[in-house]
């Protein structure tokens, strides 16, 4: 398996579960991992460094809100001693300003912020967090001041779908380079929350025009970058680049996935970093290699002109579908189980339910 | 517009050694770019003073190419990084 395998390039490293807000679409798992099962620092600098080492070059710090962590500032700069580029994924709520400076101090690279939305009642609605949107703002302002690079994702659903011009406006604001307007797709709270956070074909046709539009109108001075939902493709998305293709995430505890989903895939043995080096891991774990190529597809994909294109998609959305991880991804129109995702589409409800809002159990 | 602006890279932007691949890449946020010879060359002589004119002489001078043929590779290749905001002009 190993004779054909490039190295990866990116980590993802959840560093924690812990957040101030609780939007109903997080991507991490419905069961959170508690504070006291976190590695600890001297575990991430070594991983970081093994992961430099095996030829990542981007580092993406996420959470959770990575913020949580008092040892942020003492990642980001031992990430950069290993040669990492260091990219803080933050929603900036419990980033003050003397945690900024030393985070600029530390040699952090750019800074991804979230965007729930653009007004502060909204935004807070969405994080279930008063005062969140003031403070995200704040932050915002005190990165554009030093001069941090900055991407702006503006989270699309069917709430704030409609608010993309205001979302780019927001970022071009900050000085942001670059906008991500990424649509939620069905995972974990997502899924949980579909009927609450899926937008209509019109909100969605309707939201591609004004991205075509601000494209032009932003043209020399902000990159925007669209993800569209997948329930609304014909073909799925190239997930992860193919599985075990390009990047590594690892959870707050230290367990190695090929996606932040992967953990909902049954039957799956996923290595740990305080078992096993990261090198072993990527090019001999079990998890790594159960789908890379195309020898564990079934048909459709198996025989299909794409397959090398897209590797059949994403397994969690098949499995979170179909219940079949080998199953082609229930989006893509030669999938026979597309007619689930489009009874999905087709039971929409003219008033959304409430927010099931992330929580850690009690 | 500057008929011969000076390039620069902006913070975020790096010109990095992949010791594991062995082969320049251009880090920049959220993505890396994988650098072939030309644009190796191009960017080690980006260097926040020389302005687009200069960087082609210098690289027609090294390479013994047709002056206008590099000038015009350099200003492609910049300008591709530029629309991208990964490179500013001056």
């Amino acid at each position: 398996m190993t004779a054909h395998l490039s190295p990866p390039i990116a980590l993802l490293a959840e560093l924690t579960h812990r957040c101030p807000l609780s939007c109903s679409y997080c991507s991490n798992p419905l069961e959170l991992t508690a504070r006291d099962k976190e590695l600890p620092t001297e575990v991430w600098v070594r991983v970081f460094r093994e992961a430099a080492d095996l030829g990542v070059l981007q580092l993406h710090l996420s959470g959770g809100e990575p913020a949580s962590r008092r040892d942020l500032e003492e990642l980001v700069r031992a990430a950069r001693q290993s040669g990492l580029y260091v990219n803080l994924i933050t929603s900036g709520i419990g980033l003050a300003p003397t945690r900024l400076d030393a985070l600029e101090e530390a040699g952090l690279d750019h800074v991804q912020l979230s965007l729930q939305a653009t007004t502060a009642e909204k935004a807070d609605w969405i994080g279930g967090y008063s005062g969140g949107f003031a403070r995200k703002v704040a932050f915002a302002a005190g990165g554009h001041r030093r001069g941090i690079p900055l991407t702006v994702n503006a989270v699309m659903h069917r709430h704030t779908i409609d608010d993309i011009d205001a979302a780019i406006a927001f970022a071009a604001d900050l000085g942001a380079r670059r906008i991500e307007v990424a649509c939620v797709q069905f995972y974990g709270w997502a899924l949980a929350n579909r009927a609450a956070l899926l937008p209509s074909r019109e909100q969605v046709m309707r939201a591609k025009d004004t991205i075509a539009e601000a494209r032009r109108a932003y043209a020399g001075r902000m990159m925007i970058d669209f993800v569209p939902p997948d329930y609304y493709a014909d073909y799925p998305k190239a997930c992860m680049g193919g599985w075990g293709s390009t990047g590594i995430n690892i959870a707050p505890d230290g367990t190695v996935l090929p996606c932040h989903a992967a953990a909902t895939i049954p039957g799956l043995q996923f290595d740990r970093v305080t078992d096993r080096d990261l090198a072993g891991i990527w090019y001999d774990g079990s998890a790594f290699n159960a789908f890379r190529g195309h020898e564990w597809m079934l048909p459709p994909c198996r025989n299909c002109a794409r397959r090398d294109r897209d590797h059949g998609g994403c397994r969690c959305q098949a499995m979170a579908v179909t219940a079949d991880p080998h199953a082609a991804d229930p989006v893509c129109r030669h999938s026979p189980a597309r007619s689930a995702v489009d009874h999905v589409i087709s039971q929409q409800a003219l008033e959304p339910p409430p927010f099931l809002y992330r929580s850690h159990k009690r | 517009m500057n008929a011969d602006p000076v390039p620069l890279l902006p913070r975020g932007t790096r010109l990095h050694h992949d010791r594991v691949r062995d082969t320049m890449v251009l880090l920049v946020p959220e993505r890396t770019l994988l650098l072939d010879e030309i644009g190796t060359a191009i960017l080690q002589e980006v260097d926040g003073r020389s302005t687009l004119a200069a960087i082609s002489n210098r690289l027609a001078e090294r390479y013994g190419a047709p002056p206008e043929d590099v000038a015009n590779d350099v200003r492609g290749f910049l300008d591709g990084l530029v629309a991208q905001r990964l490179v500013d002009y001056r």
